[in-house]
């Protein structure tokens, strides 16, 4: 099994390494072409709209969409995150996403890069005390569909209580940096979801 | 899980650290960051798939062609650039300026380039950054000068090249400049690195996680006379891991066409059919000057210590 990571722009490398420490095989995947070549995706922390813009301009949005609607599993951090949902909110009016998670996103939801934070978020289904996330001008996520789980809010500070991590189905997402804080949990939740699936598949 | 409090081991939520500082640098990488001088500007920029903008009152090649002490921006200025897109968005405060970036902090710019573009305000000392909630960019041209800024508070560093020119040669000189003393380092044994910091003129700490990593402990992007698809692509080759076009763009025939060039060309940096596609038909790239017709005393890289 092998999981690309959408390298358009953003942080790659670390979710790269983030994968290889998880010992999944990972590659960056900027054509359709790679597209076709991996079982499961992560799409980065970066910035959505010239993630979008590069996407469309090198064909790579309507391949994604469809292996996102064919139950590829995918995991967005930040931009991820605005990547996959349904809705994006304070967008750009042309920005396109993947629509896979039933859920509208509110694009730098938390503000500025003064506001920017690393604190603790507990996630369900991840074990060992909270998870410490860095959020950077992140998004969050303002309702979900009925299909969609929510696996972890703020709890502490200013954005208490706001959505900060998902999954629907294959899907799963988060508006926090796992990838920048050398705590493999979500990863490695992620490489067991991908795997899970790709047994399914046979 | 919502309402309680979670474990104790747990901390407040804290802003400003120095992960959320070199973080969003992270994010802006395989980017382009675009000069801006009007909140028009910043649309085209943000239109052409910019990651960021930086917003300040002259290119660096009008700067260099009118002469006189270059500042920070009008605050209203910066406050239309802000209003104007949903991309982060830089500005420049002059070297040692911390009142100018005090101003730029209070106005809710992501992040403050301390830049030898503008006329110090310092000639000793540079801007305590650790000082600052926002984080700040700073140029260098070779290892020592990368790391005193790092050890400042730095959050990110930029290859300087020689600004408002054209001319990449310089931005190729810095960046190999930089790449091949962290190279150098990397193969030293460690009781040499004593010397080496010296050498360096920079810190013992800071040298020693180089010599481990390979790498600068913060982002490293390129700038200074990047004007075309393949200038940008070739700097990506180098080692830079991002691209800031000041003059390049605005100063060309047509801005919005090569903009959006660039930034392709930065993604697919290692893709020569792909930077021959984006490079058809871009007009004329700004005139340029050639690096060696700039008397010493007029050259902005040699700005900062």
């Amino acid at each position: 099994m092998i999981i690309g990571v959408l390298a358009l722009q953003g942080d790659v490398r670390e979710h790269l390494s983030a994968l290889a420490e998880c010992d999944a095989i990972a590659r960056p995947v900027r054509r359709p072409e790679e597209l076709d070549s991996v079982d499961a995706l992560v799409i980065p922390g970066g910035e959505s709209t010239t993630m979008s813009k590069l996407a469309i301009d090198f064909g790579v949005l309507e391949p994604l969409r469809k292996r996102v609607a064919g139950g590829m599993p995918v995991y967005g951090s930040c931009a991820g995150m605005i990547m996959l949902a349904t809705e994006v909110l304070d967008g750009r009016p042309d920005q396109q996403s993947l629509a896979g998670i039933d859920m509208a996103v509110r694009r730098n939801a938390f503000g500025r890069q003064v506001d920017s934070f690393e604190g603790p978020v507990e996630i369900d289904g991840i074990d060992g005390g909270p998870f410490h996330a860095v959020f950077i001008r992140a998004p969050w996520v303002e309702s979900v569909g009925d299909e969609v789980d929510v696996l972890g809010r703020v709890t502490e500070g200013p954005g208490a209580g706001r959505i900060v991590a998902v999954r629907q189905r294959n899907l799963l997402a988060t508006a926090f940096h796992p990838e920048l804080t050398g705590d493999l949990r979500v990863h490695r939740y992620f490489v067991e979801m991908a795997r899970a699936a790709d047994m399914t598949e046979g | 899980m919502s309402e309680q409090t979670s474990s104790p081991s747990s901390t407040a939520p804290a802003t400003g650290t120095a992960r959320v500082k070199r973080g969003m640098a992270e994010m802006l990488k395989g980017g382009v960051i675009m000069d801006v001088v009007t909140p028009e500007q910043a649309k085209i920029a943000e239109d052409a798939g910019a990651v960021a903008v930086m917003a300040l009152e002259r290119v660096p090649a009008d700067i260099r062609a009118q002469g006189g002490v270059s500042r920070m921006s009008d605050p209203d200025m910066i406050d239309g650039i802000i209003n104007a897109v949903s991309i982060p968005v830089m500005a420049k405060a002059r070297i040692g300026h911390f009142v100018e970036a005090q101003v730029i902090q209070a106005l809710g710019v992501d992040y403050i380039d301390e830049s030898e573009v503008l006329t110090p305000a310092d000639y000793e000392n540079h801007i305590d950054k650790w000082a600052f909630t926002v984080p700040f960019v700073c140029g260098a041209t070779n290892l020592g000068e990368a790391l005193r800024r790092i050890n400042e508070g730095a959050a990110m560093i930029r290859s300087k090249g020689e600004a408002g020119t054209g001319d990449v040669s310089n931005a190729t000189t810095h960046m190999r400049k930089i790449r091949q003393e962290i190279r150098r380092l990397t193969s030293l044994p460690s009781d040499e690195l004593y010397v080496a910091a010296k050498e360096l003129q920079a810190p013992y700490e800071l040298v020693r996680e180089v010599a481990a990593t390979g790498k600068l402990p913060v982002v490293l992007f390129t700038a200074g006379g990047i004007a075309t698809p393949a200038d940008a692509a070739m700097m990506m080759q180098l080692g830079a891991e991002g691209v800031f076009v000041g003059s390049g763009i605005f100063k060309a025939g047509n801005p919005a066409q090569r903009a959006a060039a660039i930034v392709k060309a930065t993604t697919f940096y290692d893709d020569p059919d792909v930077i021959a596609k984006v490079s058809r038909g871009l007009g004329e790239a700004m005139v340029g000057i050639n690096v060696d017709d700039i008397p010493v005393p007029h050259r902005l890289a040699e700005r900062g210590w």
